[in-house]
């Protein structure tokens, strides 16, 4: 059953639209409809706010400001846990970034709601903010510094040296599920309906703001739009919609609006990548460096991990990585999918193929030479590091030997046509996780977690590993998620899910197996009966995972995910339009759970990095700093057109230091390091190197032979 | 404070004819979602970009969210709920199944609506922003189902699966 690629269990519900998201609800009958007004200046405060028209329009039931919003938690600093601090709105007349919240209304309707919000007149007093990422100054407070021997002194002595400056823009996740939440408050006791991908990691956040217990809040969101990142922290949607329905006394909906969650929602911040390399002539690294400069708030330091990627990718004995910061006046950063790797990787495998370029190198040949079992950063062996095998099966199934050795040297037609190549890889992470597993006479297992299902198939992975656990049919179980009633996990993010979820919840089943085996032995036929006989009220046992921190593993291994990706880009003579025209990712993940489903999100995510290569850039107006581009029109992510027929091979794998499943997660690893070999692609094609993301026709059109 | 004014419209959805009486600046979109609770079709964007919210009027796919509700007096609407049923799925709901043609869900049912249009603008012989030779019947050619599909937004990415269950509902003699 394990492995097997059987289709979503929620597939039916889903394609025929009877799944109801968090907006879609209808637990708590008919409800109000909340608008947020956002603040119209990048940085200041809110000078005089008149909301007199507003609170006299049809079917308004309260317009909120900072002068009589209700009292919440006071923010907290950036020490401690991101996600348990509080979160207040409409908490004082300062404006920090752009489109941040500054009046919120509730009325009868979303249209009365939306109307309302139009007549609240704002005078501001505007402040000169900072908007531009503008490069390495003199001043660096170095962070997150991991290094080996003396760079400086190996990149004098060469005698093969690269040192180039990228830079990567603002991604947004941007979820097709618009951010929204149904609140209400009901005998004393909060239920939300929230598209999340953790629901009891909020609870602590918003009960602070709210001054509430945690254990008066419910959060329910069992089936989620998307997340990508997004959708991990608390924001207003939730806090707002609370405070309303605790004021009111009837259940409010709050719907972002796409543009908000341009504004409301955080980024992936922007970055600027200085990469140093050095190698002997037959291609041995002895310098890898990789400093970069990332944008963040002061009061909110999302520290995206562009440096981090150089830390055990390949092995050099003069090595070193850090990062540091600079503050600007927008939104906070947070987590969007491939965190610090997706851009971290397409900067750091473009400069490989750069090198690989100036010692005269097949690409593959200089990653294969430079490969390691030890991770050079932790000192510790690497679980399950299968880089090597990802190379050489990717390069044999996409036939790379065919590809233009020279640049700009292969035509069809009106295309220049070019193959590149680059390793992916993403940390493997474990947090503690339980997960209930029961059995009922009536012939039905229950599983209860409160990981939620984005789109990561975990609905049916779970069904199936209880399945196969318990010899039971996928048809008897029944997978309950994403309710803070359940058993606590991690929720969905950082590619830990899966195996957290699976894990836990295949221990609960052996312990399930060893109880009835006490009572009934080992040779029963059906499980069901033994239980009827033997425990008429059910049996149920709760499984449990280790923190990293906890698991000896963890110790004694590094772990992480790899994999592979090759494509075939194709650039317009005249327009310098790139087309990908095919591309294969090769992984090694661990045990695959289910082929359908991982093969679908590996897929999705090197879609991500060809997104990151060639289209998505947050633009920022340097003289007002809103998102120029905060919308589907103008935020390019690809659309059908722009995707041929690609394919993801998952090698056969089991890394067993990583749990007994030998599972592993597969979010992040698709997007990984597909973008450098679109990157590398479009420089074969072309011998432009462009090495500010994306690329763009008019970065490409100057150079174009 | 006045009240907002509303006007009676008549629409029938799915078959059923339904009456309401709505603000007039209540979308299609939000006439479904929030006035017959048919939340099948989506809200992504709510301004035309992303297709989620794909719909049928009069046999023609439009998004809903650019209309308003009370501009389809006597219109036949045509919204995922009335396709198929978890039991009885349409042939292209089975493929999208089958080929795992989403992740997260949410666009669904607009890339379930529009490729169904997509196919029979193809065979209606209207043309797209590829199609080379505007006399000869227009093939079903991968290229042309993408082009006509790219209104409709997944960020799961799902575009490869997609495709192949569209290729896979035509193969079955659609």
């Amino acid at each position: 059953m394990i492995g097997q690629g059987i289709s979503r269990t929620d597939g039916p519900i889903k394609v025929t639209g009877r799944a109801a998201y968090s907006a879609e609800r209808q637990d708590a009958g008919p409800t109000l409809h909340g608008y947020i007004l956002g603040a119209g200046i990048g940085r200041g405060r809110v000078a005089r706010i008149d909301i007199a028209a507003a609170e006299a329009a049809p079917g308004v039931r309260l317009v909120w400001t900072h002068e009589n919003a209700p009292e919440q938690g006071p923010a907290e600093g950036i020490e401690g846990d991101m996600m348990d601090r509080t979160r207040p709105e409409l908490a004082s007349d300062r404006i920090n970034y752009y489109g941040m919240p500054i009046a919120f209304v509730v009325a009868e309707s979303f249209e009365e709601a939306r109307a309302a919000a139009g007549l609240i007149a704002v005078e501001y007093e505007l402040e000169p903010g900072a908007f531009t990422l503008s490069g390495f100054g003199p001043d660096l407070n170095w962070r997150r510094p991991s290094q080996a021997g003396d760079i400086d002194q190996a990149m004098r002595e060469g005698p093969v040296t690269l040192e180039e400056t990228y830079s990567t823009p603002y991604h947004f996740s941007q979820p097709m599920e618009l951010h929204a939440c149904i609140a209400d408050w009901r005998d004393g006791h909060l239920h939300l309906y929230l598209t999340a991908q953790m629901v009891n990691q909020l609870t602590t956040g918003l009960g602070k703001t709210l001054r509430l217990d945690p254990g008066a809040i419910s959060i329910d969101s069992a089936y989620v739009g998307g997340g990508f990142g997004s959708k991990i922290v608390l924001h207003c949607e939730a806090v707002l919609a609370s405070l309303a329905t605790m004021a009111l006394g009837q259940p409010v909906k709050l719907m972002l609006t796409r543009r908000q969650i341009f504004t409301l929602v955080g980024h992936r911040p922007a970055s600027i990548s200085r990469v140093r390399l050095a190698a002997t002539p037959d291609g041995r690294l002895t310098a890898l460096g990789h400093d970069a400069l990332i944008q963040v708030r002061t009061d909110d330091a999302w520290d995206e991990g562009v440096s981090s990627v150089g830390k055990a990718l390949y092995a050099s004995p003069n090595r070193l990585t850090r990062q540091a910061h600079q503050a600007l006046d927008v939104q906070p950063g947070e987590p969007v999918r491939g965190p610090g790797e997706l851009p971290g990787l397409m900067v750091l495998e473009s400069a490989m193929d750069e090198l690989a370029e100036k010692l005269g190198m097949d690409p593959i040949e200089l990653r294969l030479r430079n490969d390691t079992q030890i991770d050079p950063d932790k000192r510790l062996p690497l679980s399950g590091r299968r880089l090597a095998d990802c190379l050489r099966e990717g390069a044999e199934q996409f036939g790379w030997r065919d590809r233009p050795t020279r640049p700009a040297s292969r035509r069809d037609g009106r295309w220049l046509v070019g193959y590149g190549v680059a390793s992916s890889m993403r940390g493997h992470y474990q947090t503690s996780a339980e997960v209930l597993v029961r059995i009922e006479p009536d012939g039905f297992v229950i599983v209860r977690s409160d990981m939620t299902d984005i789109g990561t198939g975990t609905y049916t992975i779970v069904a199936q590993v209880v399945a196969e656990a318990l010899g039971v049919p996928m048809s008897q179980i029944k997978v309950e998620l994403a309710h803070t009633k359940h058993p606590k996990g991690n929720g969905a993010g950082g590619s830990w899910g899966a195996a957290n979820t699976t894990v836990a919840a295949d221990r609960a089943a052996a312990e399930l197996r060893a109880r009835i085996a006490v009572v009934a032995g080992t040779g029963y036929n059906d499980i069901f009966a033994e239980v009827r006989r033997h425990f008429p009220d059910g049996i149920e046992e709760i499984g449990k995972t280790l923190d990293n921190k906890d698991d000896p593993n963890y110790r004694t291994h590094a772990q992480y995910t790899y994999g592979a990706s090759f494509a075939e880009v194709g650039v317009d003579i005249d327009t310098g339009e790139v087309r990908l025209r095919r591309m294969l990712g090769v992984f090694a993940a661990g045990r695959i759970l289910n082929a359908k489903t991982a093969r679908s999100q590996l897929i999705g995510g090197m879609i991500w990095g060809v997104s990151a290569a060639l289209q998505e850039a947050g633009v920022l107006d340097p003289r007002h700093g809103h998102w120029v581009n905060g919308d589907f029109a103008e935020y390019l992510i690809p659309t059908h057109a722009d995707i041929p027929a690609i394919d993801a091979i998952m090698l056969e794998d089991f890394d067993d230091k990583a749990n007994h499943l030998g599972v592993k997660g597969i979010g992040e690893l698709g997007a990984g390091g597909t973008g450098g070999s679109v990157a590398n692609a479009v420089y074969n094609a072309t011998g432009v190197r462009v090495r500010d993301f994306p690329i763009t026709l008019a970065k490409l059109l100057p150079g174009l032979p | 404070m006045t009240a907002t004014p509303r006007l009676p419209v008549t629409l029938s959805v799915n078959g059923e004819t339904r009456t309401l009486t709505l603000d007039p600046r209540v979308t299609l979109l939000d006439a479904l979602r929030e006035h017959l609770l048919l939340t099948g079709t989506k809200k992504g964007c709510d301004q035309g970009q992303c297709g989620a919210c794909t719909v049928l009027v009069n046999g023609r796919r439009i998004n809903s969210c650019l209309s308003l509700a009370v501009m389809h007096e006597g219109d036949e609407i045509s919204t995922i709920e009335g396709l198929g049923t978890p039991e009885a799925l349409h042939p292209m709901q089975a493929a999208f199944i089958e080929h795992d043609g989403f992740q997260c869900g949410y666009c669904t049912p607009g890339q379930i609506l529009s490729s169904l249009s997509v196919i029979e603008e193809i065979r209606a012989g209207v043309p797209s922003h590829v199609t080379g030779d505007l006399e000869a019947p227009i093939p079903l050619s991968d290229a042309e189902i993408r082009e006509r599909m790219s209104g409709n937004l997944c960020r799961c990415a799902a575009y490869p699966n997609i495709m192949a269950a569209i290729r896979d509902y035509l193969g079955e003699g659609a």
